[in-house]
């Protein structure tokens, strides 16, 4: 038989815990990270690119934005501020209006037939555009988007959008669709959501 | 005597210390689980944009990530200060994003693939064309769901 084998002292085991525990403590980073989401649309061939259908006028919302960080709403000098209010009343025109974007009856699970809006959002930059502007831009299309989105959830189902099921979810989303092209100098690509 | 009053000469007894290591263990564990390292180390200078409209990434293991800045000091001595692209650990071409985003693919499980996504931490004074450019070939490699990285906006 072995001789008894002295127990291990385990004083020290609280001092190693507490040294993994700084160590784990200081390297950690808790945050989530976060951003725009946004599709991109299918690769198209240059060629194909000719015979897509012109979009009639008042159906396109047109920003640009300029080397200057400027921005060019509808021809018109505009501030980022207006712009999430102007793609809003752009996205629902609520009273009808002729030079606001058409609207096409859609059978939409929920809601029955809707008049879904056929408006198009065109964004274009320079390519000497800051990023941040850029982001800034596009921040604010997609807010008004949701924002409609969430008004029209909290009218209907009396839920913010988050707190709605899939089918509902996708119900709104066909009314209120986040049609944002970026446009090419050639042709027009949806960034579809 | 009151009858609550105990002897005062009686001494507290220690509190026994035999469940610290469990403790600290438990809150080792809960450290250890929630880490996440960063696995590459920044070759340019990033700050973000902001922006309200954001979602979480949620899964790491989906994400890629594509960095574009201007170098940092110690490398703007070789590559200047025009704006690069770094993929991994290295500076990287527009042309390279094709071959990236593809191994990328390649790299995870068959049934992940069509909810990766690809992350866009650009710096907020990056010009556009290089932006445009990677997107361009993102498309090309039909990476087409991505995420332009930004930090909450505090209210105005």
């Amino acid at each position: 038989m072995s001789r008894k084998v002295p127990e291990i002292p385990s004083a020290s085991l609280a001092d190693i815990a507490f040294l993994l525990l700084i160590f784990f403590l200081v390297t950690t980073t808790m945050d989530v990270d976060s951003g725009l989401e946004r599709r991109l649309p299918q690769w198209v061939d240059q060629k194909d690119l000719e015979e897509q259908p012109q979009i009639n006028e008042r159906n396109v919302f047109v920003v640009l934005v300029n080397r200057n960080n400027d921005l060019l709403v509808e021809n018109e000098y505009a501030n980022i501020d207006d712009l999430r209010e102007r793609a809003k009343e752009f996205m629902a025109n609520p009273t009808n209006s002729d030079d606001l974007p058409e609207k096409e009856p859609k059978e939409i699970p929920y809601f029955g037939e809707y008049m879904v809006t056929k408006g198009v959002i065109s964004l274009r930059n320079d390519l000497d555009t800051r990023y941040g502007t850029y982001l800034a831009v596009q921040n604010e299309l997609v807010g008004a988007i949701n924002e409609l989105r969430e008004e029209l959830a909290m009218q209907k189902f009396g839920k913010p959008m988050d707190k709605l099921d899939e089918d509902q979810r996708k119900a709104i989303q066909e009314i209120y669709p986040s049609r944002i092209s970026e446009a090419e100098p050639k042709g027009k690509n949806f960034e579809a959501n | 005597m009151s009858k609550f009053r105990k002897d005062d000469k009686k001494d507290l007894p220690a509190i026994s210390t035999a469940s610290l290591p469990d403790v600290v263990f438990m809150l080792l564990f809960f450290f250890m689980a929630t880490t996440s390292m960063r696995e590459v180390s920044l070759k340019v200078h990033i700050s973000l944009p902001q922006a309200t409209e954001l979602s979480k990434l949620e899964k790491k293991s989906l994400v890629s990530y594509i960095y574009i800045g201007e170098p940092i000091a110690q490398y703007q001595k070789t590559f200047g200060k025009a704006s690069r692209i770094q993929l991994n650990d290295v500076f990287a071409n527009v042309e390279d994003i094709q071959e990236y985003a593809i191994a990328e693919r390649e790299a995870r499980a068959e049934e992940e693939r069509p909810f990766m996504i690809t992350s866009l931490k650009v710096d907020e004074n990056t010009k556009m064309g290089i932006v445009n450019d990677v997107k361009q070939e993102l498309r090309k490699a039909a990476a087409l769901h991505i995420n332009y990285s930004s930090r909450k906006k505090v209210e105005r």
